[in-house]
């Protein structure tokens, strides 16, 4: 049974359709990397998975569990979407560290405040995913104090804290520095090795090509091509996806 | 008693009052703005066009006039002067009023200016609103406003000298005493005080922004 399904999911600005009819799922340990340009629907796809956004209709589910569909109202409540949230854990483009706490302190604020287990087992564990992301060391930092690329690297370990079933990313090392991009994705690819589900928004086409399991090319908020990486990077069958591909390449 | 100490002690009596006012006003009116703020802010039209609508007559009219009506209104309107026995209390509801309105506006540009970014960030952890509000807005919402607050603040010293209109004996009342048996300079020697005053709370807000200054917004 795949972890994570996507039905028919659809969403409206107004009159303005962002998503159309997206549909998709994901097995334990799968890598999906989604590109396109912008204003495809990514960034808004992502925030439907994350509840930032409530998607108008379609199905969301985990494991066996059916949490979220756009048609019924008893999916809509506070407590289901908070609920739902914890299934997921998601990183900025903008980092979005909370800068009056240090980097053990982001880590820790929500496992604390959701009562996740031992004030010293939280501890533990924040330190242990610090440590993960290569940050021993700079658990006292504030994030003033800390490059993008750390403050990033902290982001992902904050983002892990609660065990979510999918990480997702959106964009992770676009607002960062070219020099800074490769230690984040150094990290993202190591949580691949360690077998974590992942949904993954970027720019980075060889990462994507290199790190993903599955692709899906977005245009007009629809998925446009979905496949393995080099059938969609070396023999891509849409017209549109050759020429994003193209454009990308040329830049 | 020279007569140096004789003014000095009459002032500091006054100057005592103004303190009271000064102090009792920050007690009432820095927790009541920011229930104005959240009633501003309310998805509840009718809360928060009534809110926005009351903070537009505070803030668009003068101090004075609302100190002298909040004084006489009961008394013209209802036969009843609750407050002429007690004009510190007349004077110290406006104050609060008053300042709770301004102070509700500088907590809601405050609350504004924090990126989405930062409640996002909350809500993809699980946490609740309060918990956003209160674990990870408020903190920074504070840094941000301590500058305007403290202008608004030792404003609030300067503007205690206007409840002489409804004859509060704070210290320029005290000094007008003098002045009217022909002593002036006591009036000047009021600012002094008021400088003194003004001069402790910016060092206590330069410390406190320092205080804040670990972490960046």
């Amino acid at each position: 049974m795949s972890l994570l399904k996507i039905e028919a999911l659809s969403k409206k600005y107004g009159r303005v359709p962002i998503l159309r009819n997206i549909g998709f799922s994901l097995e334990k340990g799968e890598v999906l990397s989604i590109i396109g340009s912008s204003g495809s629907g990514k960034t808004t796809l992502l925030r439907c998975i994350n509840f930032l956004e409530l998607a108008d209709s379609g199905k969301i589910s985990v494991g066996s569990e059916l949490i979220y569909d756009g048609e019924d109202k008893r999916f809509r409540t506070e407590t289901q979407i908070r609920k739902n949230r914890l299934h997921f854990g998601l990183v900025f483009q903008s980092f979005n560290l909370f800068p009056q706490y240090n980097a053990i302190e982001n880590v820790m604020l929500a496992p604390k405040l959701l009562k996740a287990g031992k004030e010293k087992d939280i501890e533990e564990f924040a330190a242990s995913l610090l440590e993960k992301v290569g940050l021993s060391g700079k658990e006292k930092n504030y994030p003033c104090q800390l490059s993008g690329g750390q403050q990033q690297r902290v982001a992902i370990a904050r983002a892990l804290a609660l065990s979510p079933d999918i990480l997702c990313f959106d964009e992770p090392t676009s607002a960062l520095d070219p020099e800074l991009t490769g230690e984040v994705l150094e990290v993202i690819r190591d949580l691949k090795n360690k077998d974590r589900t992942m949904i993954i928004v970027t720019h980075e086409m060889n990462f994507a090509r290199n790190i993903s399991d599955k692709v899906i090319f977005m245009s007009d908020g629809q998925i446009e091509e979905e496949g393995q990486p080099d059938e969609i990077f070396v023999r891509p069958k849409s017209e549109k996806t050759a020429h994003f591909l193209q454009i990308i390449s040329e830049k | 008693m020279g007569q140096f100490t004789e003014v000095t002690l009459s002032l500091l009596n006054g100057f005592l009052t103004t303190v009271e006012l000064f102090a009792l006003t920050l007690i009432f009116s820095l927790p009541l703005g920011l229930l104005l703020t959240f009633g501003s802010k309310s998805k509840f039209k009718p809360l928060s066009l009534t809110v926005r609508f009351f903070i537009w007559i505070i803030r668009g009219t003068p101090l004075m006039l609302q100190i002298l009506v909040v004084f006489f209104a009961p008394g013209i309107l209802f036969g009843n002067p609750i407050f002429a026995g007690n004009r510190f209390l007349a004077a110290l509801i406006t104050f609060v009023i008053n300042y709770a309105c301004y102070f509700s506006e500088i907590y809601r540009g405050g609350i504004e200016s924090i990126s989405v970014g930062q409640y996002e960030a909350g809500l993809v952890l699980g946490l609740d609103k309060r918990q956003i509000f209160a674990k990870i807005i408020l903190m920074q919402v504070v840094k941000r406003i301590l500058p305007p607050m403290s202008n608004e603040i030792i404003t609030l010293v300067k503007d205690t000298s206007l409840v002489r209109v409804i004859a509060v004996a704070e210290i320029i009342r005290a000094a007008e005493k003098f002045a009217a048996k022909g002593l002036i300079w006591p009036l000047f020697y009021t600012g002094a005080f008021y400088l003194a005053f003004s001069g402790l709370l910016t060092i206590l807000f330069g410390k406190l922004e320092k205080k804040l200054d670990y972490y960046r917004i």
